[in-house]
C-alpha cells in the first residue's frame, strides 16, 4: 500500500502559489468554484422526481402539472399575460403595508420603551390584542375598508406592525444603563441620549423586528389577495388558476411567491449585516 | 487644574426600609496635579465616593467642591474611567473617544486633532477605525482612558480601571498611566483594591474602612518615579497599607446596593 504523498507534498503546494499569481482563472470560474453548490442537490432531486412522476404517468397530470407545463405557463404569463402587473401590484402593496405598519410599530415600540407611564397604560392591552390571530381581523377590515386596496394595505400593515412594535420595545428597554451613565458623564441631553445611545444600542433588535415584519408582510400580502379578492396580484392569479383548474398557473404562482419571499429575506439579511457589522457576527 | 475638596461627605442608602451608612464624614483635600489612590476592601464605599465626585449621584450629605465651587451634576471638567471600559460597541475607537466631545465647544477640526492626539497618547495610533470587538481588554481600557482625558478635565477619576485585566497587561497599563499623569499633570483619583497598584502610582494613599465607609488612614508615598516594586522602601509602604486590612472581617452576606438612576425616566 502506498501513501498518497503526492497530494500533500509541500513542494507541489509551494509551486502552485506563485503560478496562481500569474495565471488568474476567469472571474466566472472563480465565482462558480467558490460557491458551495450542495444546497442545490435536494431541489434538483425533487425536480427530477417531479419530472419522472409526471413523465411516466405515475401521477395525474391534471392535478400535478409537469415541470415543463409550469415553465410554459410561466413564460406565457410573463410575455403575454398580466404577470408584470400582478407582480407589481403585489410587491407595491407589500411595501406600502410594510412601511405603514413598520412606522406605526416603531412609534409604539418607542413610546412603550421610553415612557414608563405609556408602558403601564398601553402594554397590557397591546399584549392582549396581539393574541388575536392575524386572519381573524379580515372580516372587520373588509367591513371597514372594503375589499379593495386600502383593506389589503391595512391588513399587511397590521402583520408588519406587531414584530416591529414588540422588538423595538424590548430593544429599547434592554439598553444597558451603563451606557446611559456614560452619556450623563458627557452631559448628553435627552435627544443626544436617544440618537447617540439608545437607538444604536437597540438597533440589533429593531432590525430583527423589521426583518420579521418584511417576512410577515409578504405572507400577509398573499393572504390579503386570497381573502380580499379584487384587483391584481400574484395571489389573485393563483386563485384564477385554481378556478380554471390550471395547475400550471397555480404552481407557477407558488414559485413566484417563494422566490419573492426569498429575495426579500436575502435583502434584509444583507442590509442587517451591513448596518450591524460592529457586532462581529460574521467572523 | 483644580483643587478638589470633600467636606463631611456622607451617603446613605435605604435597603428594605433600613438606613445603611455607606460613607460617613469623608474629609479630603486634593491638590492640583496630585495623584491620590483610594484603597479599601469590597463594599467600603470607594466606588460610591467616585460616583458622588463625578456627579452621577447628587443625593449625599456634606460638600464636594472644585476650586471652592460646589459641584452639581456631571461636568466635562471631571472625567471618569470605569472598571468595565463601557465603550459603545457600535462606534469605532475614534468615534468612541469623540463621543466625549459631543458637547465640547471645540470646532470639528480641533476635535479631530485632539482625538488623534489622545489616541497617540495612549499608544493606539493606527487603531482609529477598529471596533471594540476587535480590541483586547487592555486596548479597550486605553481607549476608555483616552475618552476620559480628551475633554482635558481638571480631575480624572479612575474606578478600578485595571481590575479586570491580566497581571501583565495591568502592570503595563499602570506604567502607561503613570507616564500620562506625568505628561498631562491632571489631578487623578484612583479607586482600587490593589495596594501595590496604589503604592506604585499614588502620591497619597487613602485607606477606607467599611461599614460605614470612613477614612481610616492617609499614607503618603514619598518615593521618586519610576518606582521599583522590589525597592525595600516601596515594600515597606505597601506592607504598612496592607496591615490596615490585617484583621479579617467577619464573613457576611453581601447586600447589593440599589443604584438610583437619576434624571432619565426610561422604562428600564
Amino acid at each position: 500500500m502506498t501513501y498518497p504523498i503526492p497530494e500533500t507534498d509541500p513542494v507541489l503546494v509551494r509551486d502552485e502559489v506563485p503560478s496562481d499569481k500569474h495565471v488568474q482563472p476567469p472571474a466566472l470560474w472563480r465565482w462558480l468554484s467558490q460557491r458551495d453548490w450542495r444546497g442545490f442537490a435536494l431541489p434538483l432531486a425533487v425536480l427530477a422526481l417531479w419530472w419522472a412522476v409526471t413523465r411516466f404517468g405515475l401521477a395525474n397530470t391534471q392535478v400535478l402539472a409537469p415541470p415543463e407545463a409550469v415553465l410554459v405557463e410561466g413564460l406565457h404569463q410573463i410575455f403575454n399575460g398580466g404577470f408584470v402587473w400582478d407582480l407589481l401590484a403585489s410587491v407595491s402593496r407589500d411595501l406600502a403595508g410594510f412601511t405603514l405598519g413598520g412606522l406605526a410599530g416603531f412609534a409604539l415600540g418607542t413610546l412603550l420603551g421610553t415612557s414608563r407611564l405609556a408602558e403601564l397604560l398601553v402594554a397590557p392591552s397591546f399584549n392582549a390584542v396581539k393574541q388575536i390571530a392575524l386572519f381573524a381581523w379580515i372580516p372587520m377590515i373588509s367591513v371597514w375598508f372594503g375589499m379593495g386596496e386600502p383593506a389589503k394595505v391595512v391588513f399587511i400593515a397590521l402583520a408588519a406592525f406587531y414584530p416591529v412594535a414588540i422588538n423595538t420595545f424590548e430593544g429599547i428597554r434592554s439598553v444597558n444603563r451603563d451606557y446611559a451613565e456614560v452619556a450623563r458623564v458627557y452631559g448628553f441631553g435627552r435627544l443626544q441620549l436617544w440618537r447617540r445611545v439608545i437607538l444604536p444600542a437597540a438597533s440589533p433588535q429593531i432590525f430583527t423586528g423589521l426583518h420579521l415584519a418584511l417576512i410577515y408582510a409578504w405572507l400577509a400580502t398573499i393572504g390579503a389577495e386570497y381573502f380580499l379578492k379584487s384587483g391584481y396580484g400574484v395571489g389573485n392569479s393563483m386563485i384564477d388558476g385554481r378556478e380554471h383548474f390550471n395547475m400550471g398557473s397555480v404552481l407557477f404562482g407558488l414559485v413566484v411567491v417563494g422566490s419573492i419571499g426569498a429575495l426579500l429575506n436575502q435583502f434584509a439579511v444583507r442590509l442587517e449585516h451591513r448596518a450591524l457589522k460592529w457586532r462581529n457576527r460574521a467572523a | 487644574m483644580s483643587t478638589l475638596s470633600l467636606n463631611h461627605v456622607g451617603k446613605q442608602y435605604s435597603v428594605k426600609g433600613e438606613q445603611l451608612d455607606v460613607l460617613d464624614d469623608i474629609n479630603l483635600h486634593i491638590q492640583p496635579g496630585e495623584f491620590v489612590a483610594i484603597v479599601g476592601s469590597s463594599g467600603c464605599g470607594k466606588s460610591t465616593l467616585l460616583r458622588l465626585v463625578i456627579g452621577l449621584d447628587d443625593d449625599y450629605r456634606g460638600q464636594i467642591r472644585i476650586d471652592g465651587e460646589k459641584i452639581s451634576g456631571t461636568s466635562l471638567d471631571r472625567g471618569i474611567v470605569f472598571q468595565e471600559h463601557r465603550l459603545f460597541p457600535w462606534l469605532t475607537v475614534e468615534q468612541n473617544v469623540g463621543l466625549a466631545l459631543e458637547n465640547s465647544p471645540l470646532s470639528n477640526d480641533e476635535k479631530k486633532r485632539t482625538i488623534a492626539g489622545h489616541l497617540d497618547l495612549v499608544g493606539l495610533k493606527g487603531f482609529e477605525t477598529a471596533y471594540p470587538y476587535q480590541l483586547s481588554g487592555g486596548m479597550s481600557q486605553r481607549v476608555a482612558i483616552a475618552r476620559g482625558l480628551v475633554n482635558r478635565p481638571g480631575v480624572l477619576l479612575l474606578d478600578e480601571p485595571f481590575g479586570a485585566l491580566d497581571a501583565l497587561t495591568r502592570a503595563n497599563l499602570q506604567a502607561e498611566l503613570r507616564r500620562i499623569w506625568e505628561q498631562e499633570g491632571i489631578t487623578m483619583i484612583l479607586v482600587t483594591h490593589d495596594v501595590e497598584e496604589a503604592t506604585f502610582l499614588a502620591d497619597r494613599i487613602v485607606v477606607l474602612q467599611p461599614r460605614p465607609g470612613r477614612i481610616k488612614r492617609v499614607v503618603p508615598v514619598p518615593l521618586p518615579h519610576p518606582r521599583n516594586r522590589a525597592d525595600p522602601a516601596f515594600v515597606a509602604i505597601k506592607d504598612d497599607v496592607l496591615s490596615e486590612f490585617g484583621h479579617a472581617p467577619r464573613p457576611q452576606l453581601i447586600e447589593p446596593l440599589p443604584r438610583p438612576f437619576g434624571d432619565y425616566v426610561f422604562a428600564w
